[in-house]
């Protein structure tokens, strides 16, 4: 297997154009996001925050700087609230776990959206095998969540409805504050959870604005380290450790706390909310040039979510008739544009991806998508290059496919 | 419904075939074309033979809507019955395809299960056109267009069960 792995890196050798737009699945680390984690390794704050010595209250006063940036930017009312996790994936799962087991798990009802990351359909579909019920919010033809049907929904019964920001996949900006209205008013009680990852640092995330209890965030997907990330709990709201053993200053996650990855989160953090509005510009420029550059001269292509400014302005994802999306991923790796794809041969079962499936594309129209999402690091010429390599590869894979499939 | 991933290390062969496939397109003058699999997989091959007068295989070629395992077990079956004789084409098992491709990942055997399927079925194919039944061809379908079949009334099912999801998503709400 590892064999393999270098002869297909050795086929990638002499590339003279590398552009990486897969920061949906993991991302680069500016340097200057190095450079700030770096002292935090064997420098200072290298000690246990909940220790009686200077290296571990030097690691206290950091974690507890970083929170402060981290809590600020979101909008907390207090540093309590920001709790580190080690990534996206462990805060949705503390936060559908840890709310309804905290309940006794004596049942009750979880509503989710059809279009949820992993890390919230599966825990959910997990716990519906433990005796919750579990109801899906279908989504519109641009992935946006039916309002109505959500109202319908929330009953007596919902203990948490967990609905994402932006959608990871295909970018639709929800209308989270309208959701959480709808659910408070059908019970008060109901914990309102959203996955904010896509959210936060590219369009504007206020929890108190949106009055959501409960809010996931990633540092990867704002280009901090992996294996970082962070569950906000509003004050009051009872959530409950999946995890048990050696308690410090995370209250829900035991475990020495991973400053240098801390002050990482927080440093790209202030790296994307420091000129907010110029890096969300030209994100959104970048997007628009890829997606119009695309469209202008592939025939059969299909934008999967909404347009303009209802959609992430990081978030490209589109679908190619005719083409097999894994066969492209390939092909364009080999002309080192990196991106990944929808298609159920990038994956181990035949089911393409369910946000595709959810907004109403038909199997085919998943297999041949491709998600790239772009950065406030890329540049221009990033995009140039990839608009240069990405119809080649189509036309490509296009003539392997023939007329293999055309009815 | 779990959707996982694993890493997929294609070996030097597959990546040669993948980005040079040999035999590929549409075969204007063939005798007989078979397909297997569904668009719904995101996998489907479709098989071109030339076959003369002693029904041996003058040349085959192949279209692939797949991915690159697809795309690479697809040609190297067009390699290797190119000049058999039906016979000899049928008792090709997925086994040997894999093999000449150096081995496939686990996850994508039915992509060699699938090339070979699509094989047998245009042998199958034309001996019914021509309505004659060589005593070697087995009545019962062969492991190969077992699994090709398998896996359409697989992704039939899939897309049904989802139309069926999503109509009763549509539906009113109910408690039970």
């Amino acid at each position: 297997m590892i064999d393999n792995v270098k002869e297909l890196l050795k086929a990638h050798e002499g590339l003279k154009h590398e552009v990486y737009l897969d920061s949906e699945n993991s991302s680069t680390v500016p340097d200057e996001v190095i450079q700030a984690m770096i002292p935090y390794y064997n420098l200072r704050a290298f000690g246990n925050p909940t220790l009686t010595h200077k290296p571990g209250w030097e690691a206290y006063e950091t974690i507890m700087e970083s929170t402060q940036k981290i809590a600020d930017f979101v909008g907390c009312r207090t540093l309590e609230e920001i709790n580190f996790t080690p990534g996206e994936t462990e805060a949705d799962n503390l936060a559908l776990m840890g709310t309804t087991l905290s309940k006794g798990a004596k049942g009750g009802k979880i509503i989710i959206s059809e279009v949820e990351p992993l890390g919230v359909l599966n825990v959910a579909e997990m716990l519906q095998k433990r005796g919750f019920m579990l109801t899906k919010i279908p989504v519109d033809a641009e992935g946006f969540i039916n309002l109505e049907k959500l109202k319908e929904a929330v009953d007596k019964e919902t203990v948490l409805v967990s609905l994402s920001t932006v959608n990871h996949e295909i970018g639709t900006i929800q209308p989270i504050r309208e959701a959480v209205k709808v659910v408070k008013e059908g019970n008060p009680e109901t914990i309102f959870h959203t996955d904010a990852s896509d959210a936060y640092g590219r369009v504007p995330f206020n929890v108190q604005d949106l009055g959501v209890d409960l809010a996931s965030l990633s540092s990867y997907k704002i280009l901090g380290p992996r294996g970082m990330g962070a569950l906000y709990v509003k004050e009051h709201v009872n959530v409950e450790r999946i995890l048990e053993g050696q308690v410090g200053t995370q209250r829900l996650w035991p475990g020495v706390e991973n400053t240098p990855l801390i002050v990482g989160f927080a440093k790209a953090s202030e790296l994307a909310f420091t000129d907010f509005e110029e890096n969300v510009a030209h994100m959104r420029k970048l997007r628009d040039k890829l997606i119009d550059g695309i469209t202008v001269v592939i025939k059969d292509v299909l934008l999967n979510g909404p347009a303009g400014s209802r959609r992430a302005p990081d978030n490209v994802n589109l679908s190619f008739l005719r083409c097999e999306g894994e066969a492209l991923t390939i092909e364009l790796s080999l002309k080192g544009v990196y991106v990944s794809s929808g298609s159920a041969c990038s994956r181990r079962l035949l089911q393409p991806s369910h946000v595709l499936v959810a907004i109403g594309r038909k199997f085919d129209q998943a297999h041949g998508s491709i998600l790239m999402k772009v950065t406030r690091i890329h540049t221009e010429e990033d995009i140039n290059y990839a608009l240069k390599v990405i119809p080649t590869a189509v036309q490509r894979i296009r003539g392997i496919t023939g007329s293999t499939g055309v009815e | 419904m779990k959707v996982s991933r694993s890493p997929l290390p294609y070996n030097p062969k597959i990546l040669e075939l993948f980005r040079n496939p040999k035999n590929l397109g549409k075969m204007e003058d063939a005798t007989i074309s078979a397909v297997a699999g569904n668009p719904v997989c995101g996998d489907m091959i479709t098989f071109y033979l030339k076959i003369d007068e002693k029904d041996v295989i003058e040349k085959a070629s192949f279209e692939s809507y797949g991915c690159a395992a697809n795309i690479a077990t697809s040609s190297i079956v067009t390699e290797m019955i190119k000049g058999l004789k039906l016979e000899d084409a049928w008792k090709i098992q997925y086994k040997s395809v894999a093999e000449s491709v150096g081995g496939l990942p686990t996850i994508k055997f039915h992509c060699g299960i699938l090339a070979v399927g699509a094989l047998k079925r245009a042998i199958r194919k034309y001996y019914e056109k021509k309505g004659t039944c060589p005593s070697w061809l087995q009545k019962e379908p062969s492991f190969e267009e077992k699994q090709a079949l398998e896996e359409e009334e697989l992704a039939r099912a899939l897309s049904k069960r989802m139309k069926t999801e999503e109509k009763n998503n549509a539906g009113p709400l109910q408690n039970p």
